[in-house]
């Protein structure tokens, strides 16, 4: 039998998590929920932001249930590529502004 | 991209019985998703129930100048099925004995039925309040003779319903093919031109948006904002509504979904989605859907499946709409596009 860690229906069964704790898993689908709904930012903004930062945590689950959300709301494919390459880009700034870092303490031990 | 008809193709999903059969099977067998009636016992709902008739949906034919990708009706140019003068009758005759509000026209194209104008013009004369035109919108700049269209609608108090999958171009073109978008933004123009969709005008101009691919509908009222704010900006086009329609799993739709492996994932979803509250508001319960030959119909999927009303009255010629009124709905796994979110029908969310 082949086995995965990740199953693809399991993010059908996310909402199951309550079963065991109903009252954390109730209070954060709560929470998630008014999280997503339309505020200062529109319901469109949000749905790229969690695309991008579903890309950045690498969320298998995640990333198919933004990029179906965003196909819902009309968002274009180019606009998605473009919330990724925000993500990454911020990823990668992230390692790479830590090479600071590195210069100040080969700085610090050298002669 | 489509270029003809499933039917003229041969294929094996122009048959309705082929299309019930794998509604009714496949993920709907023993211990997958619920069928659409028994999830109505699960919830503990009525099946609907014909309530006073307000819409008589006319489908003039299945002739249409445009091959849509998702077309429920299987429409195209290939397809010659086309209502005779003497059903128009009929269905004026129904007008007059009975108090239907509104009458709306559909296809196919149904500004391409050669008797179009006249039965528009004779509908006018009846008390009817409301004539909805389903205007593919291209037509309009198709040919010649179809360019006066808008002035010909706007004299006749004609409420155009349009479809417009997205306010841009890629996304329009790819389900309804290359040029659409630009000739339907000429069409909108025209019909701006005339009055239709200005604030201070009464020539009522709505739009339908519906998913190009695999996916529901997002919220109604969000897609209209951004479609008013882009085809304002971009075009400065004026509508009054836009109407989220669900593709439901009948004809092209589901060749689609079946040809793209999505058929499974779909169906799900809409199950996954189905809203309690829609059941009561489904369009079925208030419409009456009528075909070229003049058999009747709960609404317009059904009339795509061949799932005639449940009645001895079945065509027009002997409309008793007493009688009809009594029938029961019939019902389908295709009926969970109607009940997804805030469900789906001609105009709209239900919900």
């Amino acid at each position: 039998m082949k086995r995965n860690y990740y199953k693809s229906d399991d993010l059908k069964k996310f909402k199951n998590i309550t079963d065991w704790n109903p009252d954390l898993g109730e209070k954060f689908f709560e929470y998630y929920n008014s999280v997503f709904k339309e505020g200062t930012l529109s319901t469109r903004e949000k749905s790229l932001i969690a695309l991008a930062v579903s890309h950045v945590v690498q969320c298998p689950y995640c990333i198919e249930a933004y990029t179906r959300d965003g196909l819902q709301k009309g968002i274009e494919k180019s606009e998605m590529m473009e919330a990724v390459h925000v993500g990454a880009a911020i990823r990668s700034g992230a390692s790479l502004v830590h090479g600071v870092q590195m210069m100040n303490v080969y700085d610090k031990l050298s002669m | 991209m489509v270029s003809k008809s499933l039917k003229a193709r041969n294929s094996l999903l122009s048959s309705t019985k082929r299309q019930l059969e794998i509604l009714s099977n496949g993920i709907f067998s023993e211990g997958g998703l619920p069928k659409f009636d028994s999830n109505l016992v699960a919830y503990e709902l009525n099946a609907p129930r014909p309530l006073k008739l307000e819409i008589l949906q006319v489908n003039v034919g299945y002739m249409c100048n445009q091959v849509c990708a998702h077309c429920h009706v299987d429409a195209g140019p290939d397809r010659k099925e086309m209502m005779s003068r003497e059903t128009m009758e009929l269905c004026l005759d129904v007008l007059k004995k009975t108090k239907v509000k509104t009458i709306d026209l559909t296809g196919g194209a149904p500004e391409m039925h050669p008797d179009f104008l006249w039965f528009v013009t004779q509908i006018r004369l009846t008390d009817v309040e409301e004539i909805i035109v389903r205007s593919n919108l291209t037509i309009i700049m198709a040919n010649k003779k179809y360019h006066n269209l808008p002035h010909f609608f706007k004299q006749n108090k004609v409420h155009i319903i349009s479809s417009l999958p997205f306010y841009k171009k890629n996304k329009t073109d790819s389900q309804r093919g290359d040029g659409v978008f630009n000739q339907s933004i000429t069409a909108l123009k025209l019909l701006n031109s005339v009055g239709y969709g200005k604030s201070n005008s009464n020539l009522h101009l709505d739009l339908v948006y519906n998913p190009s691919g695999a996916f529901l509908p997002a919220n109604e009222k969000i897609l209209e904002k951004e479609f008013k704010k882009a085809l304002k900006i971009d075009f400065n086009i004026d509508f009054n509504q836009l109407f989220a329609i669900t593709n439901l799993p009948i004809s092209r739709f589901l060749d689609y979904l079946i040809a793209s492996e999505n058929y499974e994932d779909y169906m799900s979803s809409l199950v996954e989605a189905f809203n309690p509250k829609a059941v009561a508001n489904l369009m079925c319960t208030n419409t009456l859907s009528v075909s070229w030959d003049g058999l009747l119909y709960d609404c317009d999927f059904n009339q795509m499946l061949g799932l005639k009303v449940a009645s001895p009255i079945s065509h027009l010629r002997n409309f008793n709409l007493g009688l009809l009124q009594e029938r029961k709905i019939c019902i389908s796994q295709h009926c969970y596009g109607c009940t997804a979110g805030s469900g789906s029908s001609c105009q709209g969310t239900v919900v």
